[in-house]
């Protein structure tokens, strides 16, 4: 027998254990939400993925109303979406400084400028009071704690304890006093806080922002996304690496990573810095009288490739060694190995495992 | 690991040992704990109180390098209550009852006087791991890193195999490997014993597959390991080509890892950055970094994801397969035609058995753990399913010896090295992003606070640790994560070597350095100024 329930008039089918929001998603996707992530357990806070249940005298939100069989469900009545609008008023009266934010502040932060679009919604009717307080106190370069845009979805709260299992931030107060904080209401780095960044990726106005990514809003350019892997610990977490032009911008989780789903740590979220930075190697270098000096790609190849052959006919084949990476890709050590072993007929490769 | 990370969320027991998870592999940590909301349980054995160990159920806080003595004391318990795996045992193993005989001896108490383990808490923790149903193991170069790194592998296969925690979902023996791609290196063939895909070099089937695939006569001995090479720089090896590792900060016995460098008559180095090795080169190649090379990494549950290009190289860089295929073209190489890293990976493919169903195609989304024996196979999430490689099981009798190098009167102080959650390695990486640099500026000895006292040091304040090989002026913190008699620095600091200090002994089987242990001496810097 298979569970199916009314939604918008058409019948359709569900998992058990799916919210309405779920099954809708999965066929509309049309329900607006600002609280609900998918990694996170359904919180019901911000209520705009209220919807009309036959039977139910006030709208439910679905995003925490578990799929009946026989449900009757209706997501988008004139009545809803007036609620949201009133809703959404509310919201963006919250957030003086405005709902638009650079998309380098994080993965998520568009959401709430998305359906103030979408409601024409401003906060105009609602204007005066705010909850939460920015933290330009907070030194450290990586999270910046831009409250003011706050709008108490929790959301930051909650991956950092069901997502991180950290607990490093708290909520403190009610009303138009809540704050996003920490124990003691302190610094980040005072507190349990890992740097890992999912809090910045969920926030849905970036309230929370990457403070390394922040630095290249006036980089010119539109932002590319490039799906990759991080280049740290063995974990294989899947990244999504922004550039404009040929700049590498920032770095976002990508949410269907199969590693990490979604997670990163401080060296994968925040440490790319050293890519583009001044200290690379940017040509060949060759000894000359002691010292390495720059030299073009012919001549640091025949070099290369002089002192090699030197070496295998004065020594033979057994004299030369290949140390391969544990860090470069593949096709790196596949060739180094192959370097070696054609080369010179020798089995002397190895790579960084040992030690 | 022989289970994917997605079963880290599955075991209602969780072993991890010589791996402190929350900081050298974050992410896979946040799925432990994600098992333990669930109710899973947590053994953590570390001589350090690593963050693991503040959420674990039992604590073992072993002494460095006696991770036999606890190990065998645990299957020692577990056979005395009972707990052994009958059926599993009997049907996919062999050598059961020398185990049974071997363990009779190491009883908790036994262990105690050795691991400095409290027995109730080895019998608390082995039967833990013996009544769960299912049971995993993590650990990572805690394990490994010893003169007797084999040995405490092989104990640990004991506690899985008696216990039927292998080739099942959420059970596994599972060692989470420390960097991007030291998975792949080895797949690759970059060993000294192995073609790609673990063939042995020594095996006429493979040296005739690899001839006629290359088209050059090949080598029928193993290669020496890179430890022994750096032994022989000046003997018998003479040149060296290294590609992205930065030795002399990385490996131990720095001062013998220099000279050992400064002996070649050749050496060419590939890297990112000018590192202190690169600094030791006749040639050094620009190397184009991640983020502007396409590519493949294999992660530590042997999955091929692949990584992208999202800018230009700087300046003149190259990949290093592009820098290696024009060298092999002066050299005059044969079957060096590749223009592109797809035609690469491809032929890799090709020549390994464990890779044989991907191609670049198929990696695109990462959906295979390996091996892939064909085209079409879904791949292998779970090894040791119905059988092992070898057939049976098979259990191993290690028995316990002292580290390399113990401490003494002269070197009183056990030292420990490994990473900390802000770098990774010697920094060449971390150092240059402003974000992990703000969080650790500089390298710590980590000394227990009774132990800063007792040695006349300060917190905050300059040691001077030295070991039988070298010393290092290093700043003090006071920390109760280090237990009393042993201290801890991470070796990713230049310009605080630690591995100027260690290389006390390697793994007779593997030539693994043993970091994790080294005796030393400390005392306050002001001592040596005088």
């Amino acid at each position: 027998m298979k569970n199916t329930l009314t939604l918008d008039g058409q019948r359709v089918d569900f998992e058990e254990g799916e919210s309405l929001y779920q099954v809708a998603r999965r066929h509309t996707q049309a329900i607006p939400t600002l609280c609900y992530d998918d990694r996170l357990e359904a919180f019901g806070a911000c209520r705009l993925c209220v919807v009309e249940l036959e039977g139910s005298r006030n709208p439910v939100a679905s995003c925490t109303t578990l799929a009946q069989t026989d449900m009757v469900v209706k997501t988008k009545t004139e009545a809803i979406e007036r609620h949201r609008k009133t809703l959404m008023e509310l919201v963006v009266s919250e957030n003086p400084k405005g709902v638009a934010i650079d998309p380098l502040r994080g993965k998520a932060s568009q959401e709430l400028a998305h359906l103030a679009v979408r409601y024409q919604a401003d906060g105009s009717r609602f204007a005066g009071k705010q909850s939460g307080h920015s933290r330009p106190d907070d030194p450290n370069p990586m999270i910046v704690r831009d409250y003011d845009h706050c709008i108490s979805c929790y959301r930051c709260v909650r991956v950092c304890a069901e997502q991180e299992g950290d607990y490093a931030i708290s909520i403190a107060n009610r009303g138009f006093h809540t704050q996003i904080t920490t124990e003691f209401d302190g610094l980040l780095e005072n507190s349990a806080c890992t740097f890992c960044g999912q809090c910045v990726q969920t926030c849905p106005t970036g309230a929370l922002a990457d403070g390394r990514a922040l630095r290249h809003v006036d980089t010119p350019g539109e932002i590319e996304r490039t799906r990759s892997v991080c280049p740290y610990c063995g974990v294989g977490c899947s990244v999504e690496i922004l550039s404009k032009n040929e700049t590498i911008v920032g770095v976002q989780p990508a949410m269907d990573g199969p590693a990490n789903e979604g997670a990163l740590c401080v060296k994968g979220q925040f440490g790319w810095d050293w890519v583009q930075h001044p200290d690379r190697l940017k040509n060949p270098l060759v000894r000359k009288d002691g010292v390495l000096v720059d030299a073009s790609w012919d001549e640091a190849l025949e070099r290369a490739a002089e002192g090699f052959r030197k070496v295998r006919d004065t020594h033979g084949r057994h004299a030369i060694y290949g140390v391969a990476s544990g860090r470069a890709p593949h096709e790196s050590a596949y060739s180094m190995q192959k370097f070696i072993r054609v080369g010179f007929g020798t089995n002397n490769i190895d790579n960084c495992s040992r030690a | 690991m022989s289970n994917p990370l997605a079963d880290m969320e599955k075991p209602d027991v969780i072993f991890c040992i010589g791996t402190n998870m929350t900081e050298a592999h974050p992410v896979a940590a946040t799925r432990l704990k994600k098992a333990m909301r669930h109710g899973a349980k947590l053994i953590v054995a570390d001589p350090r109180h690593i963050p693991l160990a503040e959420i674990a159920d039992v604590v073992l806080p072993l002494r460095v390098g006696s991770d036999v003595a606890l190990l065998g004391a645990m299957a020692h318990v577990i056979v005395r209550e009972g707990l052994v795996d009958e059926s599993f045992v009997a049907e996919r193993t062999e050598g059961f009852e020398a185990l049974r005989a071997h363990v009779a001896e190491f009883t908790p108490t036994w262990a105690e006087g050795i691991t400095g383990v409290p027995a109730a808490d080895i019998e608390r923790a082995a039967i833990l791991f013996g009544q769960a149903e299912r049971g995993a193991i993590y650990y990572t170069l805690g394990i490994t890193e010893h003169i007797c790194g084999v040995d405490n592998v092989q104990s640990l296969c004991n506690l899985a195999l008696m216990t039927g925690n292998i080739g099942r979902e959420g059970t596994g023996i599972n060692p989470m490997r420390g960097q991007n791609n030291i998975q792949g290196a080895g797949d690759c063939g970059a060993l000294p014993n192995n073609y790609p895909g673990f063939q042995p070099v020594t095996d006429p089937a493979n040296q005739k597959k690899f001839r006629e695939a290359w088209g050059v006569e090949v080598d029928l001995e193993k290669g020496i390991t890179k430890v022994r090479a750096l032994d022989e720089c000046g003997s018998s090896i003479h040149a060296m080509l290294i590609c992205g590792e930065n030795t002399v900060v990385s490996d131990p016995d720095r001062a013998h890892c220099e000279h050992a460098l400064k002996s070649l008559e050749h050496l060419v180095v590939i890297d990112v950055f000018l590192t202190d090795t690169a600094a030791l080169a006749d040639v050094v190649f620009p190397a184009a970094a991640w983020g502007e090379v396409d590519g493949v990494f294999t992660n530590t549950e042997r999955r091929p994801q692949r990584v992208r290009a999202a800018v230009e190289p700087q300046g003149q860089a190259q990949p290093d397969w592009w820098i290696l295929t024009q060298l092999a073209r002066r050299l005059d190489f044969p079957s060096f035609e590749y223009e592109s890293a797809k035609d690469v990976f491809n032929e890799l493919c090709a020549l390994s058995p464990t890779y044989n169903g991907l191609d670049w195609d198929l990696v695109a989304e990462g959906r295979h753990h390996w091996p892939v024996p064909e085209k079409g196979h879904p791949g292998t999430p779970i090894l040791h399913m119905g059988t092992f490689l070898r057939g049976k099981g098979l259990f191993k009798t290690p028995s316990y010896r002292d580290p390399a190098e113990v401490i003494d009167d002269e070197y009183p102080v056990w030292l420990t090295t490994g990473r900390r959650l802000a770098h990774y390695h010697t920094r060449t990486m971390t150092g240059r992003a402003v974000g992990t640099q703000y969080l650790v500026p500089e390298e710590l000895v980590e000394i227990h606070p009774h132990d800063v006292t007792k040695l006349g040091l300060e917190d905050g304040g300059l040691a001077v640790m030295s070991s039988r090989r070298g010393e290092v002026v290093v700043k003090v913190q006071a920390t109760t994560k280090s237990p009393r008699g042993t201290v801890f620095c991470s070796f990713s600091f230049s310009d605080v070597p630690i591995n100027a200090l260690t290389g006390s002994g390697y793994d007779p089987e593997t030539d693994t350095a043993e970091l994790k242990v080294c005796a030393v001496r400390i005392e306050p810097a002001r001592a040596t100024l005088v």
